[in-house]
């Protein structure tokens, strides 16, 4: 059923006969669609599932839901893209989807689970070994474990088995919108602050049916581009220090540090806690402020660029980067990869372009298509420029207006999603609202539920010393994931 | 390399002196609290987690996440001042009340003189958002510079003279804490960095979490959802006898 992806839905709405609901989805997934969100909704006793389908090039959103018990019929064998959520409906609630390849855990959170136990796929051979890393592994960076399947230093496979992070912090959306609610969705991924807690805010208003005046549109709109700029400097800096490029990671930064600290201008926190709630945001911007931003956008912008050109026009760096982790659009689109990652193997995709939201209108995305380290950094150095002059655009014509409109209840037994276009990807929250209007399900989609297993592909036939740079290629998280 | 040299002069000298007066918050931070004399009950209301001891007269920093809700409801109540110094020695002392906060002593002689010039730190992030590691990892750029006190974190911790500890420890992160921690050899310390490692922040009374476990105990307590940078390199140093 064609859904609006700003406005509410009635859940009764998106029923279809339960014989036919594999089938369809199967049918629009192929026609073009891809599994934005698929879980199960629990229903006095039973199961509904639920699968909403984005056709990003038209633009147009459809979900479906069907009663299902005990187990259906997997449909990853066709589907890649959704072995992850086939995966998570059956250590959620165990539903089993049959046919499945191989049903992991991937949150270890089921009794008796052990955290990493698991069958790990192998390669044998007498001159193969194995490589295990994690969950705590060097570096100041969250926890998880890594194996590669190795001959000498080529890498057969990795596989990556997460869940240490997991929290509870999905199910703990059930019964709000309550105080925590926002806390919880700005620190889903702490790096991610505004782009989670946006798809939150949008999934309440949808539900809510409030109109967030235009201001606070723009206002948001500059946190998330600041967000942006401060991630993708730092993964450049990053970057170029994995390939031992000290001149830019030194100097990238101090410049993602320029970015945060002009968020903590506008909101008093450099991760952008405390600047959005649903309705609008807590912060207006004076005259004096927006100069200041201006001046420190064009300054910190300019020395971006400085640092960031020295990248492309030393050799030693571009041929280290150029054809090292490759994933082909094939692949990428397979997995359903989001974000600069796909967008670097050449797929169009970007929330901001294809479900435009708040502030953005006409959005031109950025694509490269070489699907290696080179393109992941290319991508993001184009979203650099994109953002500063996004952001430069609102401080220039801040509308004049309230920036907060009256969050009213909810409505009852509907549904919303919001999505945004995070600076790692596509974040999607599907929120259900009960009889009595307060949130009877809610699920999380970042953006790294879906990459995690593009990092997988881009090591096949690499170096082992390709994972680190490969890894800051994509720089995703464990948290947003694990949930 | 030519450009590399002129990007490096323009770019210029970036280091900011510390331990240093000039260190300044934004305007809208929120940093230190004061309990003002009026009734605490509203501002109590206001927090999420139960910061606000209304009987005690207390603003528990520990709990607190920084989101300015109490403020908000209770101006007359609660107030947060623009200080960033907030670490503490003990958790009893993260209990504010109306000024009279005491923050963190450094470390017996005998270890600030082992500690003092050398201090080496593995990082265990066991469960949290990750923007405390974010915070943890820009003090090696060169804006922040931990390493000219001598401060560094390592990939080991068999190299490492403690463990810096964030997120409310989740189960799943419980064994892999303890066997880090077990890796350190004697003397060793132990910090407690943002809200989540000392009370769950965001995640308290979760059943996937078990904070950190009582048998490893606590030398210094950052709060904060994230402590900004300067509080956890304040704090670093202090632990140390580095600052005052």
């Amino acid at each position: 059923m064609k859904i609006d992806h700003l406005s509410s839905f009635d859940l009764s709405s998106i029923e279809i006969d339960p014989a036919l609901f594999l089938d369809t989805v199967s049918s629009r997934l192929a026609a073009g669609g891809r599994a934005l969100a698929y879980f199960a909704l629990p229903d006095n006793g039973i199961y509904r599932l639920v699968m909403v389908i984005g056709f990003d090039r038209e633009g147009v959103m459809e979900a479906y839901s069907a009663p299902a018990a005990g187990s259906f019929r997997a449909l990853t064998p066709h589907f890649p893209e959704l072995h992850l959520f086939e995966r998570e409906i059956y250590e959620q609630h165990g539903l089993k989807p049959e046919g499945h390849p191989w049903l992991k855990p991937i949150r270890f959170n089921t009794p008796g689970a052990v955290p990493g136990v698991a069958d790990y796929f192998t390669v044998h051979g007498s001159q193969v070994h194995e490589v295990a890393v994690g969950p705590v592994h060097a570096g100041v960076i969250e926890p998880g474990h890594f194996r590669f399947q190795c001959h000498g230093e080529k890498v057969f496979h990795l596989e990556i088995m997460l869940g240490y992070q997991h929290r509870g912090v999905e199910r703990s959306f059930i019964g709000g919108p309550g105080p925590r609610s926002i806390h919880y969705a700005e620190t889903l991924a702490g790096d991610t602050t505004i782009g989670h807690g946006w798809a939150y805010c949008a999934a309440m208003e949808a539900l809510s049916g409030v109109n967030v005046p235009r201001r606070a549109q723009l206002l948001r709109g500059i946190m998330l581009e600041l967000e942006r700029l401060a991630n993708h400097t730092g993964d450049l800096g990053a970057i170029s220090g994995d390939v031992a490029y000290l001149p830019t990671a030194s100097f990238c930064g101090r410049l993602r540090g320029d970015f945060l600290n002009m968020t903590a201008l506008i909101c008093g926190n450099r991760f952008g806690r405390n600047m959005l709630k649903p309705g609008g945001v807590n912060y207006d911007l004076d005259p004096a402020l927006i100069k200041e931003l201006k001046l420190r956008l064009e300054a910190t912008y300019r020395d971006t660029a400085d640092a960031v050109s020295l990248l492309w026009e030393n050799a030693s760096v571009t041929d280290r980067l150029g054809n090292t982790g490759v994933v082909d659009k094939v692949a990428a689109e397979g997995l359903g990869l989001v974000g600069p990652a796909a967008r670097a193997s050449g797929v169009g995709l970007d929330t901001r372009r294809n479900f435009p939201y708040g502030p953005y209108e006409n959005f031109t995305m950025s694509v490269s298509g070489s699907g290696d380290v080179y393109s992941r950094a290319y991508v993001r150095w184009l979203e650099i420029q994109k953002s500063a002059e996004l952001v430069a655009g609102w401080l220039d014509d801040l509308p004049a207006g309230p920036i907060e409109a009256e969050f009213g209840p909810l409505k009852p037994n509907a549904a919303a999603v919001g999505l945004t276009e995070g600076w790692r990807g596509q974040i999607c929250h599907a929120a259900v609202t009960g009889p009595d209007g307060l949130i009877r399900h809610y699920k999380i989609v970042d953006p790294s539920f879906h990459n995690w297993q593009g990092l997988a592909m881009a090591l096949r036939g690499g170096e082992i010393s390709d994972f680190p740079l490969c890894n800051k290629s994509f720089n995703l998280s464990y948290c947003g994931r694990d949930l | 390399m030519f450009k590399a040299i002129l990007a490096r002069l323009r770019q210029g000298y970036r280091t900011r002196p510390f331990p240093s007066e000039d260190v300044k918050m934004p305007h809208r931070y929120l940093g230190l609290p004061r309990l003002k004399d009026a009734p605490l009950n509203r501002a109590a209301a206001a927090c999420p987690y139960g910061a606000i001891l209304t009987e005690e007269r207390r603003l528990d920093l520990g709990r607190c996440v920084f989101c300015g809700a109490c403020a908000k409801a209770a101006p007359e109540a609660v107030e947060f001042s623009r200080e960033y110094k907030l670490c503490a020695g003990s958790r009893d002392a993260l209990l504010v009340g109306r000024g009279d906060y005491k923050r963190a002593e450094p470390l017996a002689r005998e270890l600030t003189s082992i500690f003092g010039r050398s201090f080496r730190l593995r990082q265990v992030s066991a469960g949290g958002c990750a923007a405390c590691e974010a915070d943890c990892n820009v003090l090696g750029t060169l804006a922040f510079d931990m390493g000219r006190f001598g401060i560094q974190f390592v990939a080991s911790p068999r190299h490492a003279d403690g463990i810096l500890v964030t997120g409310p420890v989740t189960k799943n992160m419980e064994l892999a804490l303890r066997k880090t921690y077990a890796a350190v050899s004697s003397p060793k310390v132990v910090i407690a960095c943002g809200a989540c490692a000392i009370s769950g922040g965001p995640y308290a009374g979760h059943p996937e979490c078990v904070g950190i476990p009582k048998d490893i105990p606590v030398d210094l307590y950052i709060p904060g959802c994230p402590p900004n940078p300067y509080t956890i390199l304040d704090g670093l140093l202090r632990l140390i006898g580095r600052a005052k």
